[in-house]
């Protein structure tokens, strides 16, 4: 038996519905900032809830609430989940960092497990995340041989690390095939808003670009690219059914395994903080069929992804230049993981002003 | 910049705009019998996910649009109940038909997720849509906009040219007068509330339909509270009401173009532009005394019970 909690956060208040449940051997909660409908980043969380559930069956309660705004909100609803007998709490987006912390330092029993974060201040906190932006380097290579005008548009969420690396990586892909590649930033300044990101896709279109990608959260600019007969990529989840012929690939977050291997290490007493950040070799990131394009392309494509699994190609390998034109890597240099993480700056090429 | 750009730019606004404008005229005239349904954003999101529903089902998006336009009007039943006549408080009342809506839509809609949906397709005018630019904007566009434009002169002419609409407007600024007139005042009250209700189960249906064809949960995105603002901001005169959703529309899509053409303003100011606006237009309205006092309802969220 499950304990089924489901949250419907409005202005400021929060309503709990809770099922019966029979003792577990552990209790494993999740705060999502999005629906799980949203069939994108949330929902890809879920579907690691539900392999969890299928993982331990009756071992393991499991609740989550979805649609948790960051901030004020966040600390509250991590504190229930704390308070509620929750052995190990999995909170997913970035902006859950300072309340995940706060309510750690509180709860020393409790397990938490931050997404996309760098701040580890109790031993009860670990942090993971994916390295999405290799996928992001193979989409940049593949709008580089798609586009015919050479411009490629970007909707992003918020000038977190996470965006700005996806943003450089596609700029570095798109730039090893051609130099002159351009990349029109737009900030839609939300996860998840269908009508805006729908807005955002029709405005970047309407300036002239013919390839879009996404790091919001709806499949809403995946329909509005099929709609107008652009190509685009998908976010989080294989999109290709709103855009069978517009889908060139998408990179898809499988945190599966993830999150069963943890709940694992609290149900025989193995937990400890960590700091892991997994990708296409551990299989954190899956990349979608390469549909819609020419097969030397989708060769290309499979090439480089096979290269980043190998570690043989490292995205962020100088020479890189920053955007002012300073020198950041030199020949043969690699990122380190604390740049990467706090990632504040674009890559020489990037046509926007990075908001701060 | 080219015609077509413009015509694209002017389309994209007028998607962006329907919604609000249909979502807004429905609450317009429930404000204007003396309710205050804060539960717009509820009945939109109902309205999307029945619309969305029963055009999947069905195969055809008009059905889609008349299940949601049946759903809206079903769920505001629900507050015409409790708060018209029950006398709850209507402000806790609608806050919760928001939230029931919402949670009710997601477990409505949980098998529709991930389907791309049915989409409105555009019916063109003969001759009118051959027009340049204007022809493409007005003339050849979905069902949805052709009905809010409709709606939005309907609306102007009931309330404030015939008697019914006199009787609506009395209602709402004093219901005892009318109550002493021999006016039904809550049967009154219970049609304008269903009629919100439709009003917003069809906005809904566009963002379903239209907007964005999908069914996602909370795809409203908060779409009812602007709703709700714009009838204030248009200090609940049904063409001011137009002007608003249009300028809202307007400014949200033009902060995206700012953007893509590299404009150097902070894109976080550039996305509270139209939040910004509604604000100053809100604080220049109520500082004219005279006007917010000939247009507001004067009734406006008080209970009124018959026998009392």
């Amino acid at each position: 038996m499950k304990k089924f909690t489901k949250t419907i956060l409005g202005a400021a208040a929060f309503s709990l519905l809770a099922g019966s449940a029979m003792a577990a051997d552990a209790k494993a909660c999740f705060i999502y900032v999005g629906p799980i409908g949203d069939f994108g980043w949330s929902y890809q969380h879920h579907q690691g809830l539900l392999a969890v559930e299928e993982a331990y069956g009756d071992k393991v309660e499991t609740a989550y609430l979805e649609s948790v705004p960051e901030g004020a909100d966040a600390e509250r609803a991590i504190e229930r989940f704390a308070r509620s007998g929750c052995n190990i709490i999995f909170t997913t987006s970035f902006g859950y960092m300072d309340p995940t912390n706060k309510v750690a330092a509180k709860f020393p029993d409790v397990k938490f497990e931050h997404a996309t974060g760098y701040k580890r201040e109790s031993e009860n906190v670990a942090t993971y995340s994916s390295k999405f932006y290799q996928g992001r380097y193979i989409q940049g290579q593949i709008a580089a041989k798609m586009s015919e005008k050479g411009v490629a548009g970007y909707i992003a969420s918020f000038p977190i690390p996470e965006v700005v690396r996806g943003i450089n990586s596609f700029m570095l892909g798109a730039q090893s095939i051609n130099p002159d590649f351009k990349v029109k930033v737009v900030w839609a300044n939300t996860w998840f808003d269908p009508g805006k990101e729908a807005d955002a896709a029709k405005s970047l279109i309407d300036q002239g670009v013919d390839i879009l990608t996404q790091h919001t959260d709806s499949t809403a600019p995946m329909q509005v690219a099929e709609e107008r007969g652009i190509k685009a990529f998908g976010q989080a989840s294989d999109m290709i059914e709103f855009g069978k012929k517009t889908q060139l690939t998408a990179i898809i977050d499988d945190w599966a395994p993830y999150y069963v291997e943890r709940v694992g290490a609290v149900l025989d007493g193995t937990w400890e903080s960590h700091d892991v950040w997994h990708g296409l070799a551990e299989g954190n990131v899956a990349m979608a069929e390469y549909s819609n394009m020419p097969d030397d392309v989708a060769a290309m494509a499979k090439e480089t992804e096979e290269k980043i699994k190998s570690g043989e190609l490292e995205p962020f390998t100088g020479p890189i230049k920053k955007q002012d034109g300073s020198d950041w890597l030199a020949e043969g240099e690699k990122a380190d993981n604390g740049t990467m993480l706090g990632m504040n700056f674009y890559v020489e090429g990037v046509d926007d002003k990075l908001p701060q | 910049m080219t015609p077509e750009i413009a015509t694209a730019i002017f389309l994209t606004i007028a998607t962006a705009a329907t919604p609000l404008l249909i979502a807004a005229l429905g609450e317009l005239v429930v404000e204007r019998s003396g309710v205050l349904n804060l539960g717009v954003e509820g009945m939109m999101v109902m309205g999307a996910v029945t619309g969305f529903g029963a055009a999947q089902i069905t195969g055809s998006a008009y059905l889609g649009i008349v299940a949601a336009i049946i759903c809206g009007a079903l769920f505001s039943l629900l507050f015409g109940i409790l708060t018209l006549s029950l006398a709850t408080n209507q402000v806790a009342t609608g806050l919760s038909l928001t939230l029931l809506g919402l949670g009710a839509s997601g477990m409505i809609g949980e098998n529709f997720i991930g389907l791309p949906g049915v989409k409105l397709k555009a019916i063109e005018i003969p001759l009118l849509s051959d027009i340049p630019v204007i022809g493409k904007v007005l003339f050849s566009q979905d069902l949805i906009f052709y009905i809010s434009i409709l709606l939005t002169i309907a609306i102007w002419y009931f309330v404030f040219r015939t008697r019914a609409g006199l009787t609506l407007r009395s209602v709402g600024d004093n219901h005892t007068s009318a109550h002493a007139l021999g006016i039904n005042v809550l049967k009154v009250r219970y049609l304008a509330v269903m009629f919100g209700g439709a009003c917003a189960g069809l906005a809904g249906a566009h963002l379903s339909l239209v907007y964005t064809p999908q069914w996602t949960e909370n795809m409203t995105a908060g779409r009812g509270w602007i709703a709700l603002a714009l009838v204030v901001f248009a200090s609940w005169r049904p063409l001011r009401i137009v002007a608003g959703a249009y300028l809202f529309g307007a400014v949200t899509i033009a902060q995206f173009h700012a953007q893509a053409q590299g404009v150097a303003i902070p894109s976080q100011l550039l996305s509270s532009l139209p939040y910004i606006a509604t604000i100053i237009v809100l604080v220049l309205i109520s500082t004219n005394k005279r006007m917010t006092m000939k247009n507001t309802p004067a009734s406006l969220g008080k209970p009124f019970v018959p026998d009392r």
